[in-house]
């Protein structure tokens, strides 16, 4: 079972991929976008990480819910209000158990999925974080690893697409041949899980 | 409609300059002393380009004089950035709709609207009606 420490975890792991992987995010965010999305991206999971450890939340949900809330108000792009819907209706989805199984998880990452979606207008194909994270809700039944691995396949196939949603989408057919910056972060999230995985366990022992 | 209860308008910009331009504008437009509430929420608030929900939330708390708030947004995060405070129910105030216009005409439309006493669906229709005004 999952806790709220295992996605407080999960939060945290986040930030620190952030972190580190923000030079290449907002590198593939130049060609394509207007070059902030690691650094955006970096003060939001920043703002999450300082709310958790000051105060945790007691449940796996309001965990989600807060970090979520603190991602619209502190990101700054896009990408705040959509990870923020996607975290919030997430922790939503968990409502207020205080563990919830993996297969809960799974569902409420699909509820999340779905309400981005719904904010965004993107669908599957049109070179948007939902490429990566739709592979990867499907592989959660499986395991966090095979989630991770459809995620990052996820990222790496927006390369080749034509953007149909955002700043990258006036480009047109220039937005051919760069990976998706939106679609890489979300394969970070989604990494994170294994990461948040193996320190529980790693903790328990 | 009402006595004094306008309803409030708030112009959501990536810009700040943007939006304070486009308050001043369409309150200049609507005439002289208009007693419309309208505020600008523009940029991060650190002065860069981008959405700021604080700034947002603020703005529309600022012109909320109990008929409704109606906002407008330029593009991308700050279009996105109002839905998800709407989705988030309690950070805007009671009757906070997103305006479905273009930026600049769809505020003097909305601005000039509200300052006849018209109430919030009616400042909706006339500011996306200006989608509908032809330049050529």
């Amino acid at each position: 079972m999952l806790d709220a420490d295992f996605f407080r975890r999960w939060m945290t792991v986040t930030a620190a991929s952030v972190d580190r992987e923000a030079e290449r995010l907002t590198a593939l965010d130049s060609p394509i976008g207007d070059a902030d999305h690691g650094s955006n991206l970096q003060r939001g999971f920043a703002a999450v990480r300082a709310a958790l450890e000051k105060e945790p939340p007691a449940t796996p949900g309001a965990v989600l819910i807060q970090s979520g809330r603190l991602l619209i108000s502190t990101v700054g792009g896009a990408s705040g209000p959509l990870y923020g819907t996607l975290l919030r209706r997430t922790g939503k989805a968990l409502g207020d158990a205080t563990e919830v199984g993996e297969r809960e998880l799974a569902e409420a990452l699909r509820a999340g999925v779905d309400a981005v979606m719904q904010l965004g207008g993107a669908a599957a194909g049109d070179k948007t974080m939902v490429d990566a994270l739709l592979p990867a809700v499907d592989a959660l039944g499986d395991s966090f690893a095979a989630a991770r691995t459809a995620a990052e396949e996820g990222a790496v196939a927006t390369t080749p697409l034509r953007a149909r949603k955002g700043r990258a989408s006036y480009l047109g057919e220039r937005s051919v041949g760069h990976q998706d910056p939106g679609a890489t972060s979300a394969a970070l999230l989604i990494a994170g899980l294994v990461d948040a995985a193996s320190d529980t366990e790693a903790g328990d022992e | 409609m009402s006595d004094e209860k306008l309803v409030g308008i708030v112009l959501v910009s990536h810009s700040a300059t943007v939006a304070a331009s486009v308050a001043e504008l369409a309150k200049g437009l609507a005439g002289a002393g208009t007693a419309v509430p309208v505020a600008p929420a523009g940029g991060t608030g650190s002065g860069e380009l981008g959405t700021s929900a604080e700034l947002v939330a603020a703005a529309a708390a600022s012109v909320d004089r109990g008929a409704g708030v109606a906002v407008l947004t330029d593009l991308g995060s700050a279009v996105l950035t109002v839905k998800a405070l709407l989705a988030e129910g309690d950070e805007l105030p009671e009757h906070t709709r997103l305006v479905d216009a273009p930026f600049v005409e769809g505020a003097v439309a909305a601005v000039v609207t509200a300052a006849t006493g018209a109430d919030l669906a009616a400042v909706e229709a006339a500011a996306a009606e200006a989608y509908t005004y032809r330049k050529v």
